[in-house]
């Protein structure tokens, strides 16, 4: 944004570097650099995310393609070499001879496919719901809140494991491996519209009454138009902010209900599964299985969630 | 002030009203019970007798007014997995998640108040900010891996405390305890510090941020100036100005306390609702997860209420605003 027209118009001329050069000025890259925190949360995430991305390049072997199973490999302790085979493995082996660190690497892309699912769903429902609240008010606004209050009157876990159960029941049951994963997003979805809707609905209240809303009405633009062309694009930055928190949060919900075993199924284990697998070799010695994909989780939810801390603190400093 | 309370209670019968809805059209509408119950051997006379037994072969309407009516009386009919009646299955599991609950409770409000009156008197002491510090970390660990990290340490590693039950539990009429043998009180160690955990470094964060606030009031500033001891002055004027929001969160996270019991039952394996919650979930118990949701958001509703009209009687401007 530049007073001068000549300068704008170098600007468009050359709008790769200058947009570049512009993303390197602004407050925000300032604050990213003053602040190691984020700066090592984003590598973090970063490095996991892409890790996850890219699991079939980097992972050893494909931990769901039986003819790369070796039974003689199981228990393999982390780079140790084999009793029998000789092979070694960076984090070890489960009991069928799996690469844990193979296994990890698709688990997580399983984690992190359905913390991204689940929030944009969340993200979606809530930003229609609280739109239609907030700018037509009466019966509409009265009917979706108060279906927020009620849902809020529970921890979002519980909603989550209820709807989960429905649709266990609702769908049959040869097909509920394979629905699982997507149960478990609508599931995780549904428990977590509330907060962005009320958000949403909030801001519109606060912009419906502004002049260019007016000005949109009265030049006839139909309220679908007004509501996603205008009042959208000015209230999706707490959107934004939240949606990263509570990513963190829906990767953390994602493992708390495949570790509860009403989840991921271990056809398509994501890390709380393999958590779960872990937790019964507990006790006889084999730590790995249950350590890597442990220590894995904490890091994926704990850099994401700081980023996300430090996101609003740098964005929207109200929301506090 | 009754109008506001009459508005409360308006709006907590409206929760259980869908409640009730959405328990009884999982009955209706998810799955068939009879698949489940019978295996693949089974006659047509099989399937009617257990059709009428369950009372499924009435119409909608008729299965939803009984619904509510067993459901007002505590009857849930019988459990789809068991075979037994789900409010004998329930009488029998909930003094484990009772007992476990109370214990937690206890120990996050105890450590929670006194961690945070701590940390906000000495706020630049070292141990100060190691049980911030720590705190954080608290909150962003899942409760699942707390628990296991702690079997891991004291069951696994040093043999101190078991890592899954109740240990011995003694009968007294229906209820049964584990406070009362030494296996039961070893046994509930480490669930209890599981399951408080959450709540107790939410409570000291809160405690702590309030007395910060709270010792910056003139008030304070006085009694230092009248020559009170620092003990006068930390416990009787400031914690007790503190406690307004305290106790309402304690309040409202008793039934978080219940609710997050799953996750901690699930990981020691401890007999109660939450075990027999999951369970159900994965083997579509309907009746059970039907009679848990419904006694559950009884709770909410009835602790919700309650502490509305508790904080409306604490603080005075609510009761104005609510006119």
């Amino acid at each position: 944004m530049t007073d001068q027209p000549i300068s704008a118009q170098q600007e468009q001329q050359s709008a790769t570097p200058s947009r570049l050069r512009r993303a390197l000025d602004s407050d925000f890259y300032y604050a990213f650099r003053r602040s190691p925190v984020a700066m090592v949360s984003a590598a973090v995430s970063l490095l996991l995310i892409l890790s996850a991305i890219f699991a079939p390049l980097i992972a050893t072997t494909n931990p769901f393609d039986p003819t790369s199973l070796n039974l003689m490999n199981g228990f393999t302790p982390p780079m140790a070499p084999n009793a029998f085979t000789g092979e070694t493995f960076l984090m070890g082996t489960d009991d069928q001879g799996r690469d844990v660190f193979s296994t990890i690497l698709y688990g997580m892309r399983i984690s992190l496919f359905v913390g991204f699912a689940a929030v944009l769903f969340a993200v979606v429902l809530g930003i229609f719901l609280g739109l239609l609240a907030g700018y037509f008010g009466g019966w509409i606004d009265s009917f979706i809140m108060r279906t927020a209050d009620v849902q809020l009157t529970f921890p979002s876990i519980l909603v989550a494991m209820l709807i989960f159960g429905i649709a266990k029941g609702i769908t049959p049951i040869e097909h509920r491996d394979q629905m699982a994963i997507w149960v478990l997003i609508l599931a995780i979805g549904l428990s977590d519209w509330v907060q962005f809707a009320r958000v949403v609905r909030g801001a519109t209240l606060v912009e419906k009454n502004k002049d260019y809303v007016s000005a949109a009405r009265l030049i006839g633009r139909r309220p679908s138009t007004i509501m996603l062309r205008h009042i959208l694009p000015n209230i999706l930055s707490p959107v934004l902010v939240i949606a990263t928190i509570s990513l963190a949060l829906a990767i953390i919900a994602e493992a708390t209900l495949s570790f509860l075993g009403v989840g991921a199924p271990p056809t398509q284990p994501s890390l709380g599964t393999l958590i779960r697998i872990g937790q019964g070799y507990l006790f006889s010695g084999e730590w790995w299985i249950l350590f890597f994909p442990a220590c894995t989780l904490l890091a994926l939810a704990l850099s994401v969630n700081m980023l996300g801390d430090w996101l609003r603190d740098v964005l929207n400093p109200r929301l506090k | 002030m009754l109008p506001f309370i009459l508005k409360r209670v308006f709006q907590s019968m409206l929760v259980l009203v869908v409640t009730g809805a959405i328990a009884f059209s999982m009955f209706t509408f998810v799955g068939d019970p009879i698949d489940n119950m019978l295996g693949q051997e089974r006659t047509m006379e099989d399937v009617e007798r257990l059709r009428a037994r369950l009372g499924l072969d009435k119409p909608i309407p008729v299965q939803y007014f009984k619904f509510l009516n067993e459901a007002a009386q505590g009857n849930f009919g019988v459990s789809y997995r068991q075979g037994r009646e789900v409010s004998e299955i329930i009488m029998e599991r909930a003094p484990a998640t009772l007992e476990l609950a109370a214990l937690s409770a206890i120990f996050a409000v105890v450590m929670g108040i006194v961690l945070g009156v701590f940390t906000a008197i000495r706020r630049d002491g070292f141990a100060a900010h190691f049980i911030m510090s720590a705190s954080l970390i608290g909150v962003s660990l899942p409760t699942f891996l707390i628990g296991i990290l702690l079997i891991y340490l004291f069951s696994v590693e040093l043999g101190w405390l078991p890592s899954f039950g109740r240990g011995e539990v003694i009968k007294i009429g229906g209820w049964t305890t584990g406070f009362l043998t030494e296996s039961g009180l070893k046994a509930l160690i480490l669930p209890a510090i599981t399951l408080g955990l959450y709540q107790m470094t939410l409570i000291m964060r809160l405690v702590r941020s309030e007395m910060l606030e709270v010792l910056r009031q003139d008030y304070i500033r006085f009694a230092r100036a009248r020559g009170l001891s620092e003990r006068v002055i930390n416990f009787r004027h400031a914690l007790k100005n503190t406690m307004v929001p305290v106790v309402t969160v304690i309040g409202l996270q008793l039934g978080a306390i219940i609710a997050f019991a799953i996750i901690t039952e699930t990981v020691f394996q401890w007999p109660g609702l939450g075990l027999l919650f999951i369970n159900a979930i994965q083997f579509v118990d309907i009746p059970v997860m039907a009679a848990y949701l419904m006694m559950i958001s009884v709770m909410f509703v009835v602790i919700n209420l309650l502490v509305d009209i508790l904080y409306a009687f604490i603080d005075p401007r609510l009761r104005v605003s609510a006119k």
